[in-house]
């Protein structure tokens, strides 16, 4: 039953990955929906960020003093003059280890 | 003219950097899977045959925890079914491609190849074969998640829980985006977005993933209107 699950999951999500790409045609999207799909990006990402920096790992609310929140300021500060993603990504990691081994010990 | 191996090779070194989240990702995916009880070989199935991080580990939780097999595969389509959007947008590079060139490449789309894949082919719009990029991303995330995978699952979650390595993965997604701050809209979208999904979190299935794009693909287009 689990490899029946784990096929099917598998049929689904590939599915999802191909069914836009190679089965649609290009002709049939309009340029209002191509226009749209300029901010595809900008629509699906904030939707992992948010929840993964405001809650907890029980589904809650962080408190305003959580240092994921500054960790993730520090990150979009960085991110956003150094244009570099490892920037972004190291500095995130480090202003929130510096927050959580050496602020709050 | 970039050769293809060169288009290939620059695929690789954008996605790169996110190994940083992938990596750990990976390894805490397979211990997981091995911590709630199932059989290795089925662990790894997963990242071979579903090859989605987050929804392995929903799916694996679910089951242990005793959801039919029903709400374990929803769960995974709903998680799953942003890939239809960034399918939507990889169509208008990739249109020329064979059929069965797309049927392959589709494998290997994920956020994070995808993201650094949309970027690269805005910039440079006379790419001649801009699917190279899109697998050397695509591929390169395949082989460090499968072997990270294996390795969480032989291993055990062997990073420490107290680094707290799952705040990479927000701050991998917010490397993605955070260039696009430089314009209004894109901010405007992105908020809507991020509120909608804490307003959205604690939805079914797991669907604010995919009801708070729709809801800030919806406000795009009608800021769009307004725009005119």
């Amino acid at each position: 039953m689990t490899w029946f699950s784990i096929i099917v999951s598998g049929i689904v999500t590939y599915f999802s990955r191909m069914a836009m790409l190679a089965l649609i045609d290009r002709e049939m999207l309009g340029t209002k929906v191509k226009e749209v799909l300029n901010y595809v990006p900008a629509a699906v990402f904030p939707a992992i960020i948010f929840p993964g920096i405001f809650f907890n790992d029980f589904g809650l609310f962080v408190e305003i003093t959580d240092p994921k929140i500054y960790g993730a300021i520090v990150a979009l500060v960085v991110g956003f003059y150094s244009r570099s993603v490892i920037a972004t990504i190291v500095s995130g990691l480090l202003s929130y280890w510096f927050i959580i081994f050496f602020l709050l010990k | 003219m970039l050769s293809k191996s060169k288009i290939f090779f620059k695929g690789i070194v954008a996605v790169l950097p996110h190994m940083l989240s992938v990596i750990p990702f990976g390894i805490i995916t397979g211990a997981i899977g091995i911590e709630l009880g199932f059989d290795p070989i089925l662990v790894y199935a997963t990242s071979l045959i579903i090859f989605g991080g987050a929804s392995q580990i929903i799916f694996m939780q679910l089951l242990s925890g005793g959801a039919s097999s029903l709400v374990a595969i929803t769960s995974v389509g709903v998680i799953n079914s942003r890939h239809l959007l960034y399918g939507a947008v990889l169509s208008e590079y990739l249109e020329k491609l064979s059929f069965i060139k797309k049927l392959f490449i589709s494998y290997f789309i994920v956020d994070q190849g995808f993201a650094e894949s949309n970027k690269y082919i805005k910039q440079n719009k006379n790419l001649s074969n801009p699917h190279y990029y899109v697998l050397g991303t695509g591929v390169t995330l395949w082989f460090c998640w499968q072997l990270s995978t294996i390795s969480g699952i032989i291993l055990g979650s062997f990073i420490p829980e107290e680094l707290g390595l799952k705040f990479a993965i927000p701050l991998t997604f917010l490397a993605i985006i955070v260039n696009d701050l430089r314009k209004l809209d894109n901010v405007f979208v992105m908020l809507v977005s991020g509120f909608a999904s804490l307003i959205l979190f604690n939805a079914p299935f797991k669907s604010y993933i995919i009801l708070s794009p729709i809801v800030a693909l919806i406000a795009a287009f009608i800021m769009l209107r307004f725009k005119k």
